[in-house]
């Protein structure tokens, strides 16, 4: 059953590369900030040629009183 | 249409820059999507009604080979994971990528060769498959050449993708963009570790794993690739567009951040949970369990944080289909992740593995989570991309009911049956025999279930039918938007941004060394796998059970036309240590037995009863007449009959080099025996189409029906009449 080693192994591997990259980028500040990301998803270019489905685009914010 | 990079402008410090974004190769996914979605879920209505019609039309199949269950399951489950789901998961992360990054995808070229190349790799896949090309190993039944495919076009994807990431203009990666990162390393390890093959020719390999070993690469795949093709990137999808949809940031994005990562160290563990009670070691067992319930808190997270994004807003999910589409894929998620933890309980597991229990689950995942949220996609980006309004909301307020209900048929008649069975099974009388000694009892008890599954795939099906009317008339009333401009301050400069960028200065320079790195991984990795997992592998093949013996070339012979026929798509060949099984089929597996199976057999669900011990059970002339027509002797059979392993003649031509294959990955066939093959093979032949002659049946010894008749008497016969006791030492 050596597989399972090999397969532990690859697993490892996987495992370590992200965590790597995890503490790579929480140093690099990826992680700081978690709250303006969510938000700023939310905002469409004015000037591209798509209609915002929605209508006003922030009518929700201003109701739940946020911002 | 002009504009072909990202880089069209050389910017000032900080200054606007004008960018646009390629609609093209996203409306394309989509459209493959769509109509790749349509022909798997019409496959799969096909084989739903293919587990209740013989009873009533023995002849349905009408004879032809690439219509069986075993062969079109293969294209149903190849269809709506891979061009379906994965077709809809390049649609969205080409739309979220692009937008999420502030440009366009790195390499128009790229794009162009991965949309081709995926739809190349799907058709090849409908074609091979129905032909009986398979490797046999669930969701990895595509064989050597077609899994090199999969592998180039899955780097040209993560090159295109880590171009994009490398010069984008936002500095912060979205959480959905971590979740895409998951996919694309993890299915890359997976589809190489797992299709490790010798080719025999051009399209017939065996697994370089055997037995035990191929059962627990298969199924660490497996479960992975359920956990980072139909999980992870779904993830992503959910995390950037429910916001948008719902207009509304994610309730947590601390939690968001959290359950990415808690989830890709969980996941990778949990595979042997489909090994219970297998001939896999306990232990290795246990560390699968033990993974797979700690993965309800990173899915619960994830589903409680998806549900509670729409706080506030529920009052729009009323009237907004999109949300009603969400709503349920999120739900379906949570119900799936939370049911797979508790399968994964070796007392639950004992019940429902093998039952009709764990398509449900299955579904309940696909058809819910994945389904639902594709729909809620296309319904969302489809009127975007056509730069209009949905044509009609109450068709697609049709689509989702229709398609709820169906889900429900679907999957609560399939929980009805599979603890059904389940329990027959195990039901003895009290004198301690089998209370349904005829597994045959149970599966006409379960008919009246496999009818309303029908039904309400059915219904499922009418739902997309509808959707594509509905997008169909959408893009009609609008003008597609090929190219969408947008703007956005100049990348910050990189010594802020080491995030994954290094300390490349230029940015129009600074992806390249970073993909050639990639590139370099990739291939140290492959190469390195093809050196060393065989030598590995191979060495602990040697034989624990010396009654054990290699197949006779026949029986070789016989072993591919069960591959190619799809046997073990219905039976199992692992009848684990229950009384009820050992009563049923006889003496249970043990791992010994199937150091010479490239690639395993096991199966995963009982349509039909267990074969590992069928051999010497039956006289020839009784599997003969099965197979000529199931319901001869079997009254009542779902079974397909296989009239053309009459007809045809065995094809010997790559016996030889399937000897020096098998001997190649191990297989102590003695040197030279290559030469000797084919006339033992025939030889062999001659003895059991003398033996039918006993019994009035005439048949020529080249048929194929002798092979298959040679292999299924073999079948656990190696440790017949030894002590149990001697074997499990």
């Amino acid at each position: 059953m050596e597989i399972l080693l090999l397969l532990i192994a690859i697993s490892l591997a996987v495992a370590i590369t992200f965590l790597i990259i995890f503490i790579k980028n929480a140093k690099a500040g990826q992680f700081d900030d978690m709250y303006t990301p969510a938000i700023r998803i939310l905002f469409e270019n004015e000037k591209t040629t798509t209609t915002d489905t929605h209508g006003d685009s922030n009518k929700h914010m201003r109701d739940s009183g946020k911002e | 249409m002009e504009i072909q990079t990202n880089t069209c402008e050389i910017p000032a410090r900080n200054s606007l820059e004008r960018f646009y974004y390629d609609n093209k190769t996203v409306r394309d996914f989509g459209i493959a999507c769509v109509a790749w979605g349509v022909i798997s879920l019409l496959v799969g209505v096909i084989i739903a009604c293919q587990l209740f019609l013989p009873r009533f039309y023995p002849d349905f199949d009408l004879g032809l080979s690439f219509l069986t269950f075993g062969m079109l399951i293969a294209i149903h489950t190849k269809g709506a994971i891979f061009a379906f789901v994965g077709n809809m998961i390049f649609m969205g992360v080409y739309y979220s990528l692009q937008r999420l990054c502030k440009a366009r995808m790195w390499s128009d070229t790229l794009s162009r060769i991965h949309f081709w190349g995926w739809q190349c790799i799907i058709a090849l896949a409908v074609v091979t498959l129905a032909l009986g090309y398979t490797t046999s190993k669930e969701y990895a039944e595509l064989e050597w050449p077609i899994d090199i495919l999969i592998t180039i076009i899955w780097v040209v994807f993560g090159i295109n993708f880590m171009g994009t990431v490398l010069t984008r203009r936002v500095k912060h990666l979205y959480v959905a963009i971590w979740f895409y990162i998951g996919t694309l390393v993890t299915i890359a390890v997976l589809h190489i570790v797992n299709s490790m093959e010798l080719p025999v020719s051009w399209m017939k390999s065996y697994s370089v794993y055997a037995g035990v070993q191929d059962a627990l690469v298969q199924w660490w795949y497996g479960h992975n690739a359920v956990a980072f093709f139909l999980t992870t990137p779904f993830l992503g999808l959910m995390y950037y567009f429910l916001p948008k949809v719902a207009n509304r940031p994610v309730y947590s994005y601390r939690l968001s951040i959290i359950h990415f990562w808690s989830l890709i160290f969980l996941y990778i563990w949990a595979g042997p949970h489909h090994l219970l009670y297998t001939s896999l070691p306990d232990w290795a067992q246990s560390v699968g369990v033990v993974f797979s319930i700690m993965l309800i808190a990173p899915s619960w997270g994830g589903m409680i944080n998806g549900l509670l994004t729409l706080r506030g807003a529920w009052d729009e999910v009323r009237t907004n289909p999109i949300l009603k589409f969400m709503v349920v894929a999120i739900t379906c998620y949570g119900m799936a992740t939370f049911e797979g933890p508790m399968h994964s309980l070796k007392f639950v597991n004992a019940l429902s593995h093998y039952t009709d229990w764990i398509p449900a689950h299955v579904h309940i995942g696909t058809l819910g989570w994945n389904g639902f949220m594709t729909f809620a996609i296309l319904y969302y980006l489809i009127p975007k991309l056509y730069n209009t309004q949905l044509y009609s909301k109450s068709l697609a307020n049709l689509h989702f009911w229709i398609g709820t209900l169906g889900m429900v048929f679907w999957t609560v008649a399939m929980y009805v049956s599979g603890v059904m069975q389940g329990l027959m099974l195990q039901d003895f009388n009290p004198d301690g025999t089998l209370k349904y000694a005829n597994f045959l009892e149970t599966t006409m008890q379960v008919l009246p279930m496999h009818i309303i599954r029908a039904i309400g795939g059915t219904m499922y099906l009418t739902g997309m039918v509808i959707m594509v009317y509905n997008l169909w008339k959408t893009a009609k009333q609008g003008s597609f938007v090929a190219n969408e401009m947008d703007e956005a301050p100049a990348k910050e400069r990189p010594e802020n941004d080491a995030a994954l960028t290094g300390y490349f200065r230029h940015r129009i320079v600074e992806g390249k060394p970073m993909i050639m790195l990639a590139l370099a991984t990739i291939v140290i990795l492959i190469g390195g796998m093809v050196e060393f997992i065989p030598l590995f592998t191979i060495k602990s093949n040697i034989p624990t059970i010396s009654s054990v013996k290699p197949y006779t070339p026949l029986e070789l012979e016989g072993r591919n036309l069960y591959i190619r026929e799809g046997c073990n798509a219905c039976h199992s060949q692992m009848i684990r240590p229950f009384r009820s099984e050992t009563e049923r089929y006889g003496e249970y597996s043990k791992a010994g037995e199937f150091v010479y199976d490239h690639p395993f057999l096991w199966g995963s669900k009982r349509t039909g009863p267990d074969l590992h011990r069928i051999g010497g059970k039956y006289p020839h002339s009784w599997h003969f007449r099965h197979m000529r027509d199931p319901r001869s002797t079997s009254p009542g059979s779902i079974m397909p009959s296989y009239p053309w392993l009459i007809s045809n003649k065995l094809d010997t031509r790559d016996t030889r080099a399937s000897i020096v294959a098998m001997r190649r990955l191990g297989v102590p066939y003695p040197f030279g025996f290559e030469n000797e093959a084919v006339d033992d093979l025939q030889a062999q032949a001659l003895k059991i189409s003398d033996e039918l002659k006993k019994d009035k049946i005439t048949i020529p010894e080249d048929r194929e029906i002798i092979a298959l008749i040679a292999y299924l008497q073999r079948l656990g016969t190696d440790i017949k009449g030894e002590q149990t006791s001697e074997i499990t030492k």
